[in-house]
């Protein structure tokens, strides 16, 4: 195994990735019960969306005190790759492994469609020459309304830590605007140190011929691009 | 009742119930608010050869409720086929309908499908969001509880006029219950239909399906088998909530039903979530789990019962070790209690420790709470006393079953003769006008609202995504390279009108949706949504729809493998209009057979097949345009609906139509209009040859004539088409083609119909409920 998909009670995107990684990716992976121990031969790990302990007292919230959350802060603090998708996202920033909270959606209301998002350049491998202008992911959330205070979005900004925003005329109706309200349309970001990803989006939905586009492929990869470029010759998943 | 039955020499009574509270005595006053007839009563009295105590009155009372027992229906049901005559053929049943929780047929490679429809209507009437959450629940758990992992979600919903706030309330209440218990479960939910209209004004129909997939070898029973083999109580703890819900939902909602909010479950997804990923994994280790069943209606009661009575044992379970979250229950509220997210599991005797484990593993509670004995008895023990000893046998097979009178309602006497003649018929310059106004009628318009509040991506197989005939997911979370395909239809209008073909009308047009998404129907699963029984012109609209449903069924050896019976759907003003919802399961082999009502390049050839539309009558045209609900409903004819959709079938699998899409609610001009929504820059120029045999042009846009469908094709592959048609008689008139400038035009002869852009008419359809509900 190289890449860690950790299952926490309720998760239910942790299928989802766990395809998306290893047999779209080719990267060997595994799903981990979050009351075990992150193994050490791990070199990446996926947070996966869904309602993690049911999402109640507050989204991710419950999940931050789980076991395995102590080896995935040395994990992230050494420098290993996280991605936090949706749920994992929200986990990631009660865990405070990334800035920011996400609040209700600012329509009350869970949405869920494929939006279109504009790629920032924030990352050697994450920016617009190697996603495109455009993409568009699948997102289903109920709380993904990006909030900051004020100077560290400043900071965000300056130290180009966010990743995605969503995009597009919202006149023009889906998939275009901002879905949740989120300050700066801010889809998802990125830690300082440029390890630890968070996103609402889901590259893992759209990563197979018979899904609405194949866009998740490039935004995994981005990710993922430190353990492809070690990869040896002929290791598939 | 035989009479030797009533000979029984009589049993000596229970000992006193423990708790003084339930220490009554059954006057036919008690009975009377159990919901049971005298004659009933007479009959369990008969069955015991003695006086029941109120606890076992209690359990008569669910058992033989309509929800329970179909006690209104069982003859009725035994009309629906519930196998394929064709036995060679894809889609054999592996588990008929009534054997178990829900049905599982055959979808080869060793793999099977389980699905079931079931209604709330009742709960979702007195508190919509809690109601439907756990109707959801509730149909989940029949599924994961045959073993199968759940893999896609629909609904059937139907409202009053949005014009209410209350309805608008319900509306919002139902859908927001759904989606929060499904998204949270993370199973794909396709949506399904949603149709307004003034009938289900305070009784709004909330009905739930839910799909999942299997191995054969995997199919789990609900039977209590193996003498001594421990019975297991799984979930959460036991409350007071859900009292008597199947006795609730088998009568009529009154004004004073808002005091039956007891009656109403509260259901928490994450547990079921929890329940869900136990089981399946407890069901994983083989050998170890004999019989499971869930606790749903009747809770602990009905599954204790059915157990032992599908085992052909006894059962005996001591409610002291029930898990309990309210302090002092006593044995009645013990063993009605319909909370939820619980399951009663009998595991092979001395493996209770492999159970244990995984459900520690879980966090969730798992309580051995009595056995299985020999004999034909349900024994069951409170503080230290039997409360109730009735053989299980009598509670799941011998309820009473009735035959209710006939009589032919007018509506449907008046609607046989009608013709449109007296309605001066629609004018060239106000085609746009009566288009605009089906677009924004909310049972036409998008439902983007409702389905934008459900995850259908989730499990990364949705292939097809609400909005199109049919919903289509991808079995690639098993491995599998099978699409599944779903459908749900119904016309209240055409059932309310004439019963016999309207239900008719539900099945073809469900398996016309299939077969436009390039599916092949497997079986029906069905719910049938009816006021009061006892009412002669309910009774007659009841066995009509049945009788022509099951006909469609045996015609086109489409099995029924399970559904769920709803009545005493009234409020206020009368019943609702009879609703047999018929929700149909298909499958598509080739990713390159999936197939879906949107119009892609704008360089297709539009084709309709089937013959210009001839009847006016039932249709949402007289709806907005007259103010009218009435009129001749459109004619079935099974056999140019088989060949109609033996072309389809042929021409997707040929790779010759690029989409295709049915004429149903809004005719024609609708139908087409529907084609270009995924993209607005496209649009298309026709033109139609003649008025055709009706001489009238609100028929020729807006009749909704069935067996019709417009398919969109790649040029070149036109000619092989039409010969294709030709072979199976099926009539086929070129439209024109589609174009990329974004203006739907429409001629009729020489004359221009309609030129508008495809843009505007997509700004009315999607935004017509979200204004709606922005007001409120």
């Amino acid at each position: 195994m190289r890449v860690a998909i950790i299952q926490f009670p309720g998760s239910n995107c942790d299928w989802d990735a766990w395809h998306a990684v290893h047999d779209v990716i080719g990267l060997p992976a595994e799903r981990i019960w979050h009351k075990s121990e992150l193994p050490s031969e791990v070199e990446a790990v996926i947070v996966p969306g869904g309602f993690s302990f049911g999402d109640y007292l507050r989204c991710g919230a419950i999940a931050r005190f789980s076991p395995i959350m102590a080896g995935l802060h040395r994990f992230a603090e050494n420098g290993g790759p996280v991605l936090g998708i949706c749920n994992g996202f929200q986990i990631l920033c009660e865990a405070g492994l990334l800035p920011g909270a996400l609040i209700r959606n600012s329509g009350l209301e869970f949405r869920c469609l494929t939006q279109c998002l504009e790629p920032v350049d924030s990352t050697e491998f994450f920016n617009k020459a190697k996603l495109g202008e455009r993409i568009y992911l699948p997102i289903a959330h109920g709380e993904g309304n990006y909030r900051l205070e004020a100077n560290a979005l400043a900071e965000l900004e300056a130290n180009n830590q966010v990743l995605l925003r969503y995009a597009g005329d919202p006149t023009e109706g889906f998939p275009y605007g901002n879905p949740n309200g989120s300050v700066n349309d801010i889809a998802g970001v990125r830690n300082l140190a440029g390890n630890v990803f968070g996103m609402m989006p889901h590259p893992e939905r759209v990563v197979a011929p018979y899904h609405p586009c194949l866009d998740g492929i490039g935004v995994l990869k981005a990710f993922f691009a430190p353990l492809l470029d070690a990869q040896p010759v002929g290791l598939a998943g | 009742m035989t009479d030797t039955e009533s000979e029984v020499a009589p049993t000596p009574a229970l000992p006193p119930l423990p708790d003084e509270e339930l220490r009554v005595e059954i006057t036919d006053k008690v009975v009377e608010e159990h919901g049971l007839l005298p004659e009933e009563y007479e009959r369990a009295k008969a069955i015991l050869g003695r006086v029941p105590n109120l606890t076992e009155l209690g359990i008569f009372s669910v058992m033989w409720s309509e929800h329970c027992s179909y006690k209104n229906t069982r003859k009725l049901l035994r009309l629906f086929p519930n196998e394929k005559a064709d036995k060679n053929s894809l889609g054999q049943v592996l588990v008929k309908a009534g054997e178990e929780n829900a049905g599982v047929i055959d979808v080869g490679d060793g793999w099977g499908v389980c699905f079931k429809i079931e209604s709330h209507n009742h709960p979702s009437a007195i508190e919509p969001f809690e109601g439907a959450a756990t109707g959801v629940g509730g149909i989940v758990r029949d599924i994961f509880t045959m073993g199968a992992r759940p893999v896609m979600l629909t609904n059937s919903l139907r409202f009053g006029s949005l014009e209410s706030a209350h309805v608008r309330r319900l509306f919002r209440g139902v859908v927001h219950g759904i989606s929060h218990y499904g998204n949270c479960l993370g199973i794909p939910n396709l949506g399904g239909d949603v149709y307004f209209d003034e009938s289900y004004e305070g009784n709004p129909l909330v009905n739930a399906l839910c799909a999942g997939i299997l191995r054969h070898e995997e199919i789990k029973r609900g039977a209590a088998k193996g003498i001594g083999n421990p019975v297991y109580y799984v979930g959460p703890a036991t409350g007071r909530d859900g009292l008597g819900g199947a006795s609730f939902a088998s009568r009529e909602l009154t004004e004073e039903s808002v005091e039956d909010r007891p009656a109403v479950q509260k259901g928490d997804p994450f547990m079921e979530k929890l329940l869900l990923e136990a089981c399946l994994e407890m069901m994983s280790i083989p050998g170890l789990v004999v019989g499971i069943q869930d606790m749903g209606a009747a809770g602990l009661t009905c599954s204790s019962c059915e157990t032992a009575s599908r085992g052909d044992a006894g059962i005996e379970i001591d409610l002291d070790l029930v898990p309990q979250r309210e302090e002092g229950m006593n044995s009645y509220e013990i063993m009605l209690s319909e909370s939820q997210e619980r399951m009663l599991v009998i595991v092979e005797n001395g493996r209770e420790g492999e159970l244990e484990e995984v459900f520690e593993k879980w966090d969730l509670h798992a309580v051995q709470i009595g056995e299985v004995k020999t004999g034909d008895r349900m024994v069951v023990r409170h503080k230290g006393v039997v409360v109730a000893d009735i053989p299980a046998k009598s509670l799941t097979d011998e309820a009473p079953i009735y035959d209710q009178p006939i009589a032919e309602p007018a509506r449907v006497a008046a609607a046989r003769d009608w013709t449109p003649e007296h309605l001066k018929d629609l004018q060239a310059d106000e085609v746009g006008e009566a288009l605009t106004q089906l677009l924004g009628h909310p049972t036409i318009a998008s439902k983007r609202w409702v389905w934008s509040q459900y995850d259908h991506m989730v499990m990364a197989g949705t292939t097809v995504a609400p909005g199109s005939d049919a919903g289509v997911v991808h079995l690639a979370i098993a491995g599998i390279d099978k699409r599944l395909a779903i459908a749900n239809d119904c016309n209240n209008r055409f059932c309310a009108l004439d019963p016999y073909v309207g239900a008719q009308i539900a099945f073809v047009e469900c398996m016309r949706n299939l077969a436009c998404s390039g599916a092949r129907a497997l079986a029906v699963t069905d719910n049938l949504n009816f006021g009061n029984p006892n009412k002669p012109e309910v009774y007659y609209a009841l066995s009509h729809c049945v009788k022509g449903l099951a006909e469609a069924c045996r015609y086109f050896d489409v099995p029924v493998v399970g559904g769920n019976v709803s009545l005493y759907n009234e409020h206020g003003k009368g019943a609702v209009d009879p609703t047999p919802v018929v929700s149909m399961v298909g499958l598509i082999e080739q990713a390159e057979h999936v197939t879906s009502s949107f119009v892609e390049n704008g360089d297709e050839t539009l084709v309709l097949l089937g013959g210009l539309p001839t009847e006016l009558g039932a249709s949402y045209f007289l709806q907005t345009r007259h103010g009218l609900k009435e009129g001749k409903v459109p004619e079935v004819n099974l056999a140019a609906e088989k060949a109609l959709q033996d072309l389809l079938l042929s021409q997707i699998e040929s790779g010759r139509i690029a989409a295709a899409h049915d004429l149903s609610e809004g005719g024609f001009l609708v139908t087409l209009a529907e084609m270009f929504f995924q993209d607005g820059d496209l649009g298309a120029d026709l033109s139609l040859s003649s008025l055709g045999p009706s001489g009238r042009l609100d028929t020729l846009l807006f009749g909704e004539s069935q067996g019709r469908v417009i398919v969109a094709l790649k040029p070149e592959h036109l000619e092989a088409f039409i010969a294709a048609a030709k072979d199976l008689s099926v009539e086929a008139e070129v439209l024109g083609s589609a174009n990329r400038e974004g203006s739907l035009r429409v001629s009729l002869a020489d004359e221009l119909l309609l030129d508008v852009s495809t843009v505007s008419l997509l700004n009315v359809w999607e935004k017509a409920i979200p204004e709606i509900m922005n007001q409120s």
